[in-house]
């Protein structure tokens, strides 16, 4: 921990949670960048590789399974088709900027995990290190900062490519990762309150006794839907829509430019499910019937916790891909404005009351009070602008029953009623009456056809 | 690899290219560059992942919205009308099946009955094979429902509804495949009749479906019909009131969703449909959801009548007694597959001369039909097929020409895309259910 | 600082690994060139004739770009009080009460002005 985070958050300097931090010898920063940036290389191959198998599964099929035991190394296999397909660069396309557009996108992906914590101190060839490549003051706000990066990346290549696809992808996705952002860091918030803290590894450690999940129930909530869109997954996979924009921003892209998209966007979803993991799901501390073993929290163990949690994470991701249709792009900016905002300020508020509430039994009752006469007023708002579109909504000419003729519709339209099927008996005499008289059409007449 | 070898290695940058263009495209491009600088024309199709083949509609789009839809069709024309003029009327079955690929069996029996009501013999039709035809249409509508939910589920991005229509839609593949030999453009209506009889087993397995079908529904309705996610992309999309239905030509379940309970099978029988016992679904909606809503529950009328079906099935031809126009042959399974069974051949090649030029005439020249001029309609999946079958009095048709619901009912694009955005426009095109082979044929 | 220095460990192995990836695609793949290969996708039809830089674009996606500014300002705010709130209290609760109820009235502002339709 360095002088700046005690700066920015003096209220850590007493608690008692800090693990011990150093400086690392810098062979073991190697050491550490390397397994990092191997673990997401593999984690993306391991991935693909396992959204294709469980989504198979939940489609009754079988998945890729010849390469490599069970399939394992059929991303492999893919990536090295990658490259060897041709690199085209569109005629149209902003060339400097096209090529630039997938490495803006796959760095901040690799460096957003740099400051996860995979587990405890450890000893590694005779020195004590973290789990963790980097124990920033502003964890938090770094993973953040670095997420917006990559929409750099996304936005670029749209633009660039000179087609209108990947543009409209781009815009898309500019939209919502802005959009995202802003639940997201409101749902950071709900975490801090309780943590005391922006740094991953101190948020890990104020969650010894509860998990974050606990304290921040509607916090979690909004992450769980923020991260989805922030990651541009289905069921809020716009940018990439391929049934509507083709393949949004990637349209243009062939060979490993490619690649570097679809790495960065499986990184991403790797590091906010840890982030998740870190925040909500108590980082690698084990899960409670296990956390009653005394080694459970001690040495390399954490670090199969993280995983299988961060694993189940994961899984939700391709559940979701498996199971739910896309939102629309209007639907998905309402869903974050409107929804996912003012919901997570009314929680930021709800939890300050509750954690004044519990901290100091001073004036127990005055406090609730005065958050409540906030959310009185809060919530008039919200009524009164939900009641305004509401009827504005009323007052829609479109909106009605479609059984309505129109009545000044030039074209006549049938008579409709409880009787189901005016024109049958009719057709049916005439039937039997022109059973000798084959060549006439028998629906001419007398069914009421316009 | 060597460069030389490879057709697309143009060295040349002055080699032609040829991109597919034409039109008023280019006013159009230019006449929206020159009013709204701030929209972009966009084209959607006929390369695109969710035009149902090969649609192309032009869309001009303010950001996302799409302020005004083209519909552009033809990218699939194969002349099949035409080409049924240089065959006899028993082969125009094999180009017509092929029209609309989805429902093949609609299109068979759409042009045969054409050419029954020509030859004047729609009564003489055998019951069986009334019966077969009727079975086997419901069969096809449940499969080509199937495509749509699939397809249309896949749209708006719900990927296992997809595999989940495909998985089902192959059980009946393989009823079909089993009674006519093909999975796909059947040629097994036949004017007269049918080309064979159910082989055994048939029943059964028919009747293994109609066990298995039902709960499939319900998993279809599990998964989307109360999804949010689902109904938030349908409800209020791609909205055609029954106004704007008559005024298009919409038919099918587009009307039925619209709220007119228009379906032919009740309103101007054939096949022997009056007898049979189902409701027509409609939805007073008018929109993506509403349509959504009468194809799943058209999908268990069907059921129901294909019960029916089976139930009424009882031995006896399923060819007209009039050998003038029935096909000749015997069919049988041999070693080397279907064909004619060695009987009738023994029969025409050895023992009966008469038998041999009466096949030979038949098979080559086909039977003459009356002068005159007729149009049948059936209720197909996507709506009404209609035929209109003139006849010169030759043994060939003088002009076939069918009236594709995929085609009518896309006139109604730009009612209901315009005004909505680019993702609606997918849910609405899914929700008309065009194929193009039927639209363009 | 120093916790910054394994971050830019990890930028330099990253970026290093884009760039000969860009590279390595570029050498590896075959080259042959066709016109219409490059030419932008418009779903088999000839493109459209793009502006530079894809034209005008509606204002109503600047204007998201804008709210998301103001409110992600606020967050900004928001995240060193709720790492001090435990030592600041009720009056920490109220200030920030006060504060949230003026974020607020700015939302409501722009959601009724229609700020917050993408229809």
């Amino acid at each position: 921990m360095t002088g700046l985070g005690y700066a920015m958050t003096p209220v850590l300097a007493a608690a008692p949670l800090s693990p011990p931090t150093h400086r690392d010898i810098w062979w073991l920063i190697i050491i550490k960048t390397l397994a990092i940036f191997a673990f997401l290389v593999l984690a993306t191959l391991f991935m693909i590789w396992a959204e294709r198998r469980v989504v198979a599964r939940m489609q009754q099929r079988i998945g890729p399974n010849r390469v490599g035991p069970f399939g394992l190394l059929q991303s492999l296999a893919d990536g090295l088709k990658l490259a060897l397909k041709e690199d085209i660069v569109p005629a149209m396309a902003d060339k400097a900027v096209y090529i630039l557009a997938p490495v803006i996108s796959a760095i901040p992906a690799f460096m957003a995990f740099a400051v996860i914590p995979f587990g405890p101190t450890v000893s590694i060839a005779g020195h004590h290190t973290n789990l963790q490549l980097t124990d920033l003051p502003v964890a938090v706000l770094f993973v953040l900062a670095m997420s917006s990066l990559g929409v750099y990346g996304i936005v670029l290549a749209g633009w660039s490519s000179g087609s209108p696809y990947p543009l409209l992808g781009g815009v898309r996705s500019a939209a919502q990762v802005v959009s995202y952002e802003i639940a997201m860091g409101l749902s950071f918030v709900g975490v801090f309150l309780y943590a005391g803290s922006l740094s991953t590894s101190q948020i890990v450690a104020a969650q010894a006794h509860r998990w974050g999940i606990l304290w921040a129930a509607i916090s979690f909530a909004v992450y769980a839907i923020a991260m989805v869109g922030e990651t541009n997954r289905a069921p809020f996979d716009l940018p990439e829509g391929e049934t509507e924009i083709v393949g949004g921003f990637h349209t243009e892209y062939t060979s490993l430019k490619f690649a570097l998209f679809y790495l960065a966007e499986y990184i991403n979803m790797v590091t906010v499910s840890a982030l998740m993991t870190t925040l909500f799901l108590g980082g690698w501390r084990a899960p409670w019937p296990i956390s009653l073993w005394s080694e459970a929290n001690v040495g390399w163990w954490p670090l199969l916790w993280f995983l299988i949690k961060l694993g189940i994470v994961l899984f939700v991701f391709i559940w979701l891909r498996g199971t739910l249709p896309r939102f629309r792009y209007d639907q998905f900016m309402q869903l974050g404005w409107k929804v996912l905002i003012p919901v997570n300020l009314l929680w930021i508020l709800a939890e300050a009351a509750i954690r004044v509430v519990n901290v100091s039994n001073w004036r127990t009752w005055v406090i609730p009070i005065v958050v409540l006469a906030a959310l009185l007023i809060l919530g008039s708002f919200i009524a009164d602008v939900v009641q305004r579109r509401s009827e504005e909504r009323m007052q829609m000419p479109r909106v009605g029953p479609a059984l309505v003729p129109n009545p000044d519709s030039p074209y006549p339209v049938p008579a409709l009623g409880p009787a189901t099927h005016p024109p049958l008996a009719a057709t049916v005499a005439a039937r039997e009456g022109a059973s000798g008289e084959s060549h006439s059409d028998v629906r001419t007449e007398g069914d009421g056809r316009a | 690899m060597t460069a030389t070898t490879d057709p697309y290695d143009v060295l040349d940058p002055s080699a032609p290219v040829y991109t597919l263009s034409g039109g008023d495209w280019q006013d159009i491009v230019q006449d929206v560059a020159d009013r709204h600088p701030d929209r972009i024309v966009v084209n959607m199709g006929p390369q695109h992942p969710s035009t149902h083949g090969v649609l192309r509609l032009v869309l001009e789009l303010e950001g996302e919205t799409v302020t005004q839809a083209r519909v552009v069709v033809g990218y699939l024309h194969t002349g099949i009308e035409k080409n049924c003029e240089y065959r006899t009327f028993t082969q125009a079955v094999t180009f017509l099946t092929r029209a609309d690929y989805l429902s093949p069996f609609f299109n068979e029996t759409a042009y045969c009955l054409a050419v029954e009501k020509l030859l004047g013999i729609t009564d003489q039709i055998p019951e069986r094979a009334n019966v077969i035809r009727v079975l086997m249409m419901e069969l096809n509508r449940i499969s080509s429902h199937l495509v749509w939910l699939a397809t249309g589920g896949m749209e708006i991005g719900a990927l296992s509804a997809m595999l989940y229509g495909f998985r089902e839609r192959e059980l009946i593949l393989d009823i079909f495949e089993m009674i006519t030999g093909l999975r796909m453009n059947h040629e097994y209506i036949r004017p007269g009749g049918v080309a064979q009889d159910l082989p055994p087993g048939a029943v059964e397995k028919i009747r293994e479906f109609l066990e298995v079908m039902p709960a499939r529904i319900d998993e279809y309705h599990d998964l989307l019909t109360g999804q949010p996610i689902w109904i938030k992309r349908l409800k209020d999309v791609g909205y055609l009131d029954l106004t704007g239905a008559v005024a298009l030509g919409a038919t099918g379940p587009i009307m039925r969703a619209a709220g007119y309970p228009w379906d032919l099978r009740k309103v101007a029988p054939y096949c022997g449909y009056e007898t049979y016992e189902f409701d027509v679904p409609t939805q007073t909606d008018g929109d993506c959801f509403a349509r959504y809503l009468v194809r799943m529950d058209e999908m268990r009328e069907s059921l129901k009548i294909i019960e029916q079906c089976l139930d009424r099935l009882r031995p006896g031809p399923v060819m007209v007694e009039d050998k003038k126009i029935a096909w000749p042959a015997k069919l049988a399974i041999g070693p080397d597959g279907l064909g004619n069974s060695l009987d009738h051949i023994r029969h025409i090649m050895a023992t009966s001369m008469e038998a041999l030029i009466h096949h030979f005439k038949l098979v080559t020249e086909g039977f003459h039909v009356p002068p005159g001029q007729v149009y049948t309609a059936v209720e197909a999946p996507r709506g009404e097929l209609g035929v209109h079958l003139v006849s010169d009095g030759g043994t060939r048709p003088y002009r076939v020409h069918f009236r594709d619901p995929s085609f009518v009912n896309l006139q109604s694009v730009a009612a209901v895309c315009e005004g909505g955005m680019v993702a609606d426009v997918i849910a609405a095109v899914a929700s008309l259910d065009p194929v193009m082979g039927g639209c363009d044929r | 600082m120093f916790s910054y220095v394994p971050i830019f460990a990890l930028f330099l192995l990253a970026g290093g690994f884009a760039v000969f990836s860009i590279i390595a695609g570029s050498l590896t793949g075959p080259k042959r060139y066709n016109r219409a290969k490059y030419d932008a996708y418009e779903c088999g039809i000839e493109p459209t004739p793009q502006p530079v830089g894809g034209g005008r674009f509606p204002v109503k996606y600047y204007l998201t770009a804008m709210l998301f500014i103001v409110f992600d300002i606020e967050i900004i705010f928001l995240y060193p009080w709720a790492v001090a709130y435990a030592d600041m209290g009720v009056f920490g609760l109220v200030e920030m009460v006060l504060f949230i109820v003026t974020v607020f009235i700015a939302y409501v502002y722009v959601w009724r002005r229609g700020g917050l339709e993408w229809d």
